[in-house]
């Protein structure tokens, strides 16, 4: 399989002093850009959480979602429901809220949908995901328990004020730049760690065979509904950061647009170390940005269809570019370094 | 619910059920037999629905509508496989998601250029535009029973084709053991294309003769395509008759669903789902 393949789990030196670089220059970014794009890159890192918390599933442990945005939704719309139109909510109790509620709907959905393998997982994440975005789709409000909730129908929800952190002021959009900046090196480096740990070692494991996995003895259902549950609750968090970012929420961030997206970023980075989801996230959304933004020919308004860009552009890749960029990436300085030495 | 509105929801349940098999047998037949996920099949439905509106508004009939657009269906079938499917039976799953995604783009945006974005109605054939009388107080429209019909005599085609004919016998050993039936001389790559083109046919007509009741609008193609994916995930992967069984079964849940719990009208074939999945992993009549 070239899931299998296509990994790059030990990162090489020069792609180590390649993250490091990036990690400098966007803590440098909102000092040097303006607000608008400051904005943007913070979408991006949010959306590069999202990309990792999909790859412990896909390129860890081979389970290929259709359905991730779900998780994100979901931490998202939890952002929505706890604010309240005047007053903030206290960053540290709804945002584990978040990151656990999404982690329970995971834990729950994971619980059907990863006793199924390969193309069975990939039709029924979708169609689990799809059932939570007609939930909110369809309704404007749901009573649980006799609690009334807010879910805003096809319309979404406006959520008026950030959270309040206490310590720092997440209002400020530079403070709020490098409260997200701080979760993605926490997030990348949690899971840098949950990869080289025994249970990491399970989840490669069962990537590489899984029948193998459970005749050594490894009840391999458990530890796919522990990374599913893991892989839901860090969406959650990326999904309520988008949440406080936007200041909206709304059914498209469950929808399989945004699953398939994920997917993409991914497989565009490099699978199954994480740094590729990061520099995909960055790609995949740059790309988005320059085809919305493209210029009309003509009579022909190149950037209102700039899905038909993307379509190309994601047949393309899948076509020439399996490894990713950062395979490329690494071939092409692996090449110069043999050529000095 | 009295026995008349009953009787009214039961045929509307089959007729649901007869068109949702229409596509998941293409769907589970491309997968059974090439190996190949195709998420851009909701996309041959919403382009089904488009032409048949285009050519009809054009040509002032639906009947020569359909018969046109199913031939100009399985030709664009044959195409897209010969250039590009083609090439990917022997990929990754995943790499075939992230393909037939694309697609789905380019499909989306190839109908916003050439029909734009409005929501369109196509009328109903004057012969077909009748009602006849079920009871005293009921009647029900000639053309939904039409729409059945269509859908029985092509899934009985189908399984005439498949299980009948040397071509199907063909289909169904390039299923079962694909170098072995290459070795004794069957153009297997013709039979995929077959088979391809059998499925774009179907999801083509399909939406071709569901446009004068759904009426014909932007997002169609996705829609159409999950609860496909519910109806092959119940059926099971490859199976034709489990497509057929889970498709009735799927429509009757949800139309009765609208009718006797509207709140979770929506979600009601995913609990079927999950219900079957936590019973049967691999679907009901996994083969």
């Amino acid at each position: 399989m070239s899931v299998a393949k296509s990994h790059l789990e030990v990162l090489p030196r020069s792609l180590q002093l390649l993250l490091v670089l990036g990690l400098i220059a966007l803590a440098a970014f909102p000092f040097v850009s303006t607000d608008f794009y400051a904005a943007m890159m913070a979408r991006m890192m949010i959306l590069a959480i999202f990309a990792m918390s999909l790859d412990l599933l896909q390129g860890v442990t081979g389970l290929v979602s259709l359905g991730h945005a779900a998780f994100f939704g979901i931490g998202g719309y939890f952002l929505s429901l706890v604010s309240t139109d005047s007053g903030t909510v206290s960053l540290w109790w709804t945002l584990p809220g978040a990151v656990l509620a999404s982690a329970l709907f995971a834990l729950v959905i994971g619980f059907f949908v990863v006793r199924t393998h390969g193309i069975y997982f990939i039709m029924v994440t979708m169609a689990f995901a799809q059932m939570l975005f007609y939930l909110v789709f369809d309704n404007k409000e749901v009573s649980l328990l006799g609690l009334p909730l807010r879910l805003g129908g096809s319309d979404g929800v406006y959520i008026n004020l950030k959270p309040d952190a206490a310590l720092f002021d997440l209002e400020n959009r530079k403070v709020f730049y490098f409260f997200t900046l701080a979760c993605l090196v926490l997030v990348y480096l949690f899971l840098r760690r949950v990869l080289w740990s025994p249970f990491g070692r399970v989840l490669a494991g069962i990537r590489v065979n899984e029948h193998r996995m459970r005749a050594l003895g490894y009840g391999t259902f458990g530890y796919k509904l522990a990374a599913f549950t893991l892989a839901g609750g860090l969406a959650g968090l990326a999904g309520y950061l988008w949440g406080a970012q936007t200041g909206f929420v709304n059914p498209e961030l469950m929808g399989f647009h945004m699953s398939a997206h994920a997917i993409m970023m991914v497989i565009l980075g490099g699978m199954g170390n994480f740094a590729g989801a990061i520099v995909g996230a960055f790609a995949f959304e740059y790309l988005l940005h320059l085809f919305k933004d493209a210029p009309d020919i003509g009579g022909f308004r190149a950037g209102k269809h700039w899905q038909l860009w993307m379509g190309l552009f994601i047949v393309l890749v899948v076509a020439f570019a399996p490894r990713g960029l950062l395979g490329l990436a690494e071939r092409v300085l692996r090449s110069k370094g043999e050529h000095r030495g | 619910m009295d026995f008349s509105l009953f009787l009214l929801q039961l045929l509307n349940s089959v007729q649901y059920g007869l068109l949702l098999f229409m596509l998941a047998a293409g769907l589970t037949l491309i997968f059974g037999i090439m190996g190949v996920v195709n998420l851009a099949h909701g996309s041959f439905y919403m382009l089904g629905a488009y032409v048949a509106w285009s050519l009809s508004s054009r040509l002032g009939s639906l009947t020569v509508a359909i018969l046109l657009g199913a031939v100009l269906a399985v030709a664009f079938g044959l195409l897209l496989e010969r250039l590009l499917f083609r090439h990917f039976y022997h990929r990754d799953h995943l790499d075939q998601v992230l393909l037939t995604f694309g697609l789905i783009y380019v499909f989306e945006e190839m109908r916003s250029i050439l029909w734009g974005d409005d929501v369109h109605g196509v009328n109903i054939p004057a012969t077909l535009g009748a009602s006849i009388p079920l009871t005293e107080n009921l009647s029900y429209p000639v053309y939904r029973l039409f729409m059945s019909g269509v859908c029985i005599a092509l899934a009985l085609a189908l399984y005439f084709l498949i299980s009948k004919t040397r071509l199907g016998m063909k289909i169904r050993a390039g299923a079962f053991n694909h170098d072995m039936t290459e070795a004794l001389g069957v153009n297997i790559k013709r039979i995929h294309a077959i088979v391809f083109a059998i499925g774009v046919g179907l999801a083509t007509i399909a939406g071709m003769i569901a446009a004068p009741i759904s009426s014909v609008y932007p997002n169609m193609g996705s829609q159409v395509l999950i609860m496909c994916f519910v109806v092959v995930v119940i059926g099971g992967i490859g199976s034709v008759r489990g497509a057929l069984i889970s498709a009735l079964l799927v429509g009757t849940v949800d139309t009765f669903g609208k009718v006797l719990l509207p709140q979770i009208a929506g979600m009601l074939v995913y609990m079927l789902m999950a219900a079957v999945l936590l019973w049967k992993p691999e679907g009901l009549f996994k083969q």
